[in-house]
Order: structure tokens, then C-alpha cells, then sequence
């Protein structure tokens, strides 16, 4: 065969293999545009509710977005409150009792102005703020800086705004409460299954050497309950849960009517809980 | 060439038992903390990263500092270089199994590790640390072999791994800048929210990674009958003192950002670092000797491998100065920066952070095997050399 013949051959042969190649990409392409047509719209709303759900833009109603009014007088009246929602939540999740603070592990707990805001430091504090504890917990921030730093995805941002954990992905790398600017998680530093009292066995307990934090009751939520803390606040509304994308919600209303603060919402996290001072 | 690892004279065999015997207590350790927990280590909710991976942070500087050698010898063919870029690479095989070894000690649940290839997220700075960790050590051992292989036969190395040397530049790069971006992008924690952490990384490693290849140079050269050249070791020496310096320019700008502004964040870590930080009445301070340690071994490294007589004149000098830029180094990176990162808290308490013993002897069986694996390597390394002359 001479060279030219050689040449040719393998120029046309290419050329063959390309266009089939190439055809077959143009066909996906297509399909893969029908796809999208057949989905258009709805599509295109959901795509405009992650663009937006930030708080200065306009909720979408159709996806929830859950969130949390925690009003810090009604804290402030009622003393004993704290130590209700506390003790609610973590009998509810098997949260566990450590003797040594070094391994402990909390989803909600009370705090001081101070601890909670350190962005907001106030040298002439009024009396009672100074004098009472507010509760904390996670902010199931819609930019969770620990779901970014997660590399395994264990931690997770639901549909409905919810922060959550996969306790059987989970490394133990710590890496997301490194990236938690507001302190809100926990490791299993040791076996927790004895430090648990009257275990509840509809929640599963953890093993070691896991993150755990406040899942805000996903499994309650889900089986329309209220939250074990909301519930345990009873009728005084001190914590109003609900969904923010809805407008005609119990918590819109309640922010509609307070003026509400978030914690560090400088960090652009966006938090979904807040704080009528 | 592992032949010649197993033949060797006393020293030899009792160095390697001696760092056998730390190796053995730390797999002991291990084992109890495997069984019991991440509870035997003094990481708590608060401070919840420790020695373990401030020691990671530190050696993968000591890994990517072999590039200062590979730099000039393939880039500028800087030819002094030629006998001693071996030890560069093979300390980086070394220094990142050690980053390996730590990152196993310290998670919580080792046996699931490789999820994070089975779920990889490319959102998270640690799926991309381990891409470029992994790629750096399969890229030194390869072009390390080959070469030394080569080398061995008397022969050029094969062309194509050029290739893989040239790439191996930017991978050092780029593991010191990803391990600096594992912090530095953490909202929250201002200490280490800074943008010249990435370029402070690598000037200390670039300071501490040569130097410890110029100890080791000086050790060969008195117990292995090895010379990597006095031209070498002063271009190195040079390397370090540059890299040391923007190190030390790097440190002074972070003081200067947070005290001249002001912000109380920003001051805050150093203030803990360096003064002790007052807190409801009682001050914190227990890393402050650290860092005066750290400033003052800085200061008698550089005199001594900067001023002729002591640099010229003595080896013992020249190897006391780049020790102490080492020591410093370690004190800035593999303990200052990542344990002070955690004070304060996020909710504004301080917990302080003590390794446990058990924590504490499974970072020195790291380290020795580390050592370990070094020693062997350079026996190899220096064996070729020793075969070729003869």
C-alpha cells in the first residue's frame, strides 16, 4: 500500500469514528434538552427558590423552609423553661450524660448574651439579659459552612432546610466543627451507649466517633409533630416553629410582628433561627 | 535496591530498633485508643483538632520543602543539586506517610476513610487534600525509583519521566496551599480566616523542609560517609534564610492587621498565643512558651546560618542553626497555628487544649516511623551512590 493510500485510509477511518461518536453526543445532547423542556417550568421555579432563598429575597411557598423564633424574655419570665427544653431534647434523642466535660455532647443548651452574640458586645448590658441564659442550638443555616466542609456529605442540607447527619457515613473528621461558626456540634469522643438514661428507642442512639447536633426533630417534624423543645415550652410561645417560605405561617407572623435578630448573620450563613431580644 | 537496606553496621540496626521500640509503644497506643475512643486524646467539642493534626498541617510543609531542591536542579539545572534531590524526594515520601498515619489516628471512625472516595465531594477542602497528598507521594516515589534506578545502572533516565518530575513542582504547591485552604476558608475562626496563610505555609515549609535535609546531609556525612557538596548545602542554606524571613514578614503582617485595626478577633488568637488572654478574670496562657520558643529558636537559627564564621566554619554550627530554624518552625505550625485557632471558641469561651500520654506517645511512634521509613530510604539512596563510585 502506498503512503498516500496508507494516509487516506486512516483520515477516513478517523473521520467515520468521529461522526458516529459525534452524532451520538448531538443525540444525547438532544435528548438531554427534552428533558429539561419536559420539566421547564417546575424546573425553573425550583432553580429560582435556590437563587433566592436567601432572606432578602421573596420565599417560595412551595418548598419549606424550616425555621425557629426563640423569644428570650419569655426565657427571661420563666427560668425553669431551659432546663424543660433541654432535658426534652436530649431525653428524646439519647443525647448522653458524660461525667467529664471533656466528652460532652449537647444539640441545645442555655448560654449568656455574651456567648451567644459575641458580635454584639455590650459593655452597659440591661439587668435581665445580664442576669438570665437563653437557649442555643444549630442554626440550620441555609449556607451551612459545615456541609460544605464535609467530605463525605455525611452532613447534609435537607429540601426542607434541615441541617442533618448521616451517623453511618460520618468519618470522625471533626472538619465540620472546625468550620461551625456558631460552636453547634458534638463528637462522640467515646461510646455513649452506657451514659444513656432511659433510652428512647424510637430515635437511634450513636455510636462512637460520629458529629451529632440538633437535628431540628426531622423525625418528629416529619410525623407532624412539633419539635420535643417546642412542645416542651407548652402554650407560653417562647419557641415558634414553622416554615418561613410560607407567609401565612404561624412563625412569618410572629416575625412579621418582632423585631428578630440572627446570630453572626455577618458570616452570610443565613441562619433560620432567630432571636426576639 | 531494598537489599541494601538490610545490610548495615551496629549503628544501624540500633537506630532502627530505637525508633522499633517508640514505634511498638505507639501501636500499643493505638490499639487502646482504637478500642476506647477519641476520648483518650485532650480534644474535647471545644478544641476538637489536637496534636494529631497540627502535626499533618506541619509535615506536609516538611514534604512540599523537597521541592527546593527539585526546583533548581530540573528547572534552572542548578548541577550541585544532582547528588542530594533524592534526599528532597525521599523525605517527602517519608514526611507524607507520616500526614497519612496522623489523618488515620485522628478520625473518628478509620475504618470508614475510604468514603471519602466513595462519596467524593468536591465542594470539601479535604476530598481535594487527599487527591493532592496522594498524587505528591505516588509522584516522588515514581520519579524517585526511576531515577535512583537509573542512576544505579549508570544509564539516563527514561525521558518520559520528566514528565512526571515537572508535574511533581506544582503538586508540592499545591498540597501546602490546599492543607492552608482546609483553614483558611472556615467562617467563624479569624485566626485562621486570612488570606496569607496559604503563601505563610509555604515560606515556612520552604525553610523547614531544607533545613532538615541539610541536618540530615550533615548527619550522612559524618555517619554514612556521604558528601552532599559544599556548594549544595550552601545554596540550601540561602533558600532557608530567604524562606525563613517571609515567614517571619508573613507572622509580622498578621500582628500588624490585628492590633492596628483593632478588631477584637483578629487580635484575640495572637493575644493567646504570644501574651496570654485574659478571660472573666483568669489568664490563659499555656502556649505562650511555645512561641516565645518558637521566636527566640528562630532568632539563634538565623544568626547562626546567616553570619560566615559560624555558617563556614563548623559543620556542628551550620547544623545547630538549621535545626533551630526546624524546632521553630514546628513550634509556629505543628503547634501554635492549629491549636490556637481554637481559642476562642465560637461562643467566646476558652477551653484549653493538654495532649494526653497516650496521645502524646501515639505522635512520637508516628514520627519514629516516619524516621523509620527515612532511614531505610536514604540507606538505599545512599548505597546506589556508594555502589557507583566504587
Amino acid at each position: 500500500m502506498d503512503e498516500k493510500r496508507r494516509n487516506f485510509l486512516k483520515v477516513a477511518g478517523i473521520s467515520t469514528l468521529a461522526g458516529l461518536g459525534g452524532t451520538a453526543v448531538v443525540d444525547r445532547l438532544v435528548a438531554g434538552s427534552g428533558i429539561a423542556h419536559a420539566s421547564g417550568s417546575a424546573g425553573h421555579e425550583v432553580e429560582a427558590a435556590k437563587k433566592s432563598s436567601g432572606h432578602g429575597a421573596a420565599p417560595d411557598p412551595s418548598v419549606n423552609r424550616y425555621g425557629m423564633v426563640i423569644d428570650i424574655k419569655k426565657f427571661q419570665q420563666d427560668p425553669s423553661l431551659g432546663e424543660k427544653i433541654v432535658a426534652a431534647c436530649h431525653s428524646v434523642h439519647n443525647v448522653p450524660q458524660f461525667p467529664e466535660k471533656k466528652d460532652e455532647i449537647k444539640w441545645i443548651w442555655m448560654t449568656q448574651f455574651e456567648n451567644a452574640f459575641p458580635e454584639k458586645p455590650n459593655v452597659y448590658l440591661d439587668e435581665a439579659t445580664e442576669k438570665h441564659q437563653l437557649p442555643i442550638l444549630c442554626n440550620h443555616c441555609d449556607s451551612p459552612p459545615c456541609v460544605r466542609a464535609c467530605p463525605t456529605k455525611a452532613t447534609f442540607r435537607n429540601k426542607d432546610g434541615i441541617v442533618m447527619m448521616d451517623y453511618h457515613r460520618c468519618i470522625g473528621c471533626r472538619f465540620c466543627m472546625a468550620a461551625c461558626p456558631y460552636g453547634s456540634r458534638s463528637f462522640n469522643w467515646r461510646d455513649p451507649a452506657e451514659f444513656v438514661k432511659d433510652a428512647n428507642h424510637i430515635y437511634p442512639r450513636r455510636m462512637r466517633g460520629v458529629v451529632e447536633k440538633c437535628n431540628f426533630c426531622d423525625e418528629r417534624v416529619g410525623a407532624g409533630k412539633l419539635p420535643a423543645c417546642v412542645e416542651a415550652c407548652g402554650e407560653s410561645k417562647a419557641l415558634v416553629f414553622g416554615n418561613l417560605n410560607d407567609p401565612n405561617s404561624e412563625i412569618r407572623k410572629v416575625l412579621k410582628e418582632n423585631h428578630t435578630i440572627q446570630r453572626n448573620p455577618s458570616l452570610g450563613t443565613l441562619p433560620s433561627v432567630f432571636y426576639i431580644v | 535496591m531494598f537489599e541494601k537496606a538490610l545490610k548495615g553496621n551496629n549503628y544501624y540496626w540500633m537506630w532502627l530498633a530505637f525508633l522499633g521500640f517508640f514505634i511498638a509503644v505507639a501501636a500499643v497506643c493505638y490499639l487502646r485508643q482504637y478500642f476506647y475512643g477519641l476520648g483518650l486524646t485532650g480534644m474535647s467539642r471545644d478544641v476538637s483538632w489536637g496534636l494529631y493534626i497540627s502535626q499533618f498541617t506541619f509535615l506536609v510543609g516538611v514534604a512540599a520543602g523537597g521541592v527546593m531542591l527539585v526546583l533548581p536542579y530540573y528547572i534552572h539545572n542548578f548541577k550541585a543539586f544532582g547528588k542530594i534531590t533524592i534526599l528532597g524526594e525521599f523525605l517527602a515520601i517519608a514526611s507524607l506517610l507520616m500526614c497519612l498515619m496522623f489523618i488515620m489516628a485522628d478520625l473518628g471512625q478509620p475504618l470508614r476513610g475510604l468514603n471519602v472516595m466513595l462519596y467524593p465531594t468536591p465542594g470539601s477542602m479535604l476530598f481535594w487534600d487527599m487527591c493532592v497528598l496522594w498524587g505528591y507521594l505516588i509522584l516522588n516515589a515514581l520519579c524517585g525509583w526511576v531515577i535512583l534506578t537509573a542512576e544505579r545502572k549508570q544509564v539516563h533516565p527514561p525521558k518520559w519521566i520528566y514528565f512526571f518530575v515537572y508535574l511533581s513542582i506544582p503538586f508540592a504547591f499545591s498540597i501546602h496551599t490546599v492543607t492552608a485552604m482546609l483553614y483558611c476558608g472556615l467562617p467563624g475562626r479569624h485566626f485562621w480566616l486570612s488570606a496569607i496563610i496559604a503563601p505563610r505555609f509555604l515560606a515556612s515549609a520552604f525553610a523547614a523542609g531544607p533545613a532538615l535535609i541539610v541536618v540530615m546531609a550533615l548527619i550522612l556525612k559524618k555517619v554514612a560517609n556521604f558528601d552532599a557538596g559544599k556548594e549544595a548545602i550552601n545554596k540550601m542554606v540561602t533558600i532557608i534564610i530567604y524562606a525563613a524571613l517571609a515567614n517571619m514578614f508573613f507572622v509580622g503582617l498578621e500582628f500588624f492587621v490585628g492590633f492596628y485595626s483593632n478588631i477584637p478577633g483578629h487580635k484575640h488568637t495572637l493575644q493567646y498565643l504570644f501574651f496570654g488572654l485574659e478571660h472573666h478574670g483568669h489568664i490563659y496562657n499555656n502556649l505562650v512558651p511555645f512561641m516565645w520558643g518558637f521566636v527566640v529558636l528562630f532568632f539563634v537559627g538565623i544568626a547562626l546560618i546567616s553570619h560566615p564564621y559560624t555558617r563556614k566554619q563548623s559543620d556542628l554550627w551550620l547544623g545547630l542553626g538549621c535545626a533551630s530554624i526546624f524546632i521553630a518552625f514546628w513550634l509556629d505550625k505543628g503547634i501554635g497555628f492549629v491549636l490556637g485557632g481554637f481559642v476562642p471558641t465560637p461562643i467566646d469561651e476558652i477551653v484549653e487544649y493538654y495532649p494526653t500520654f497516650n496521645e502524646l506517645f501515639i505522635t512520637i511512634g508516628i514520627w519514629a516511623t516516619g524516621f523509620f521509613i527515612l532511614t531505610i530510604l536514604y540507606k538505599i539512596a545512599i548505597g546506589v551512590e556508594h555502589e557507583i563510585e566504587a
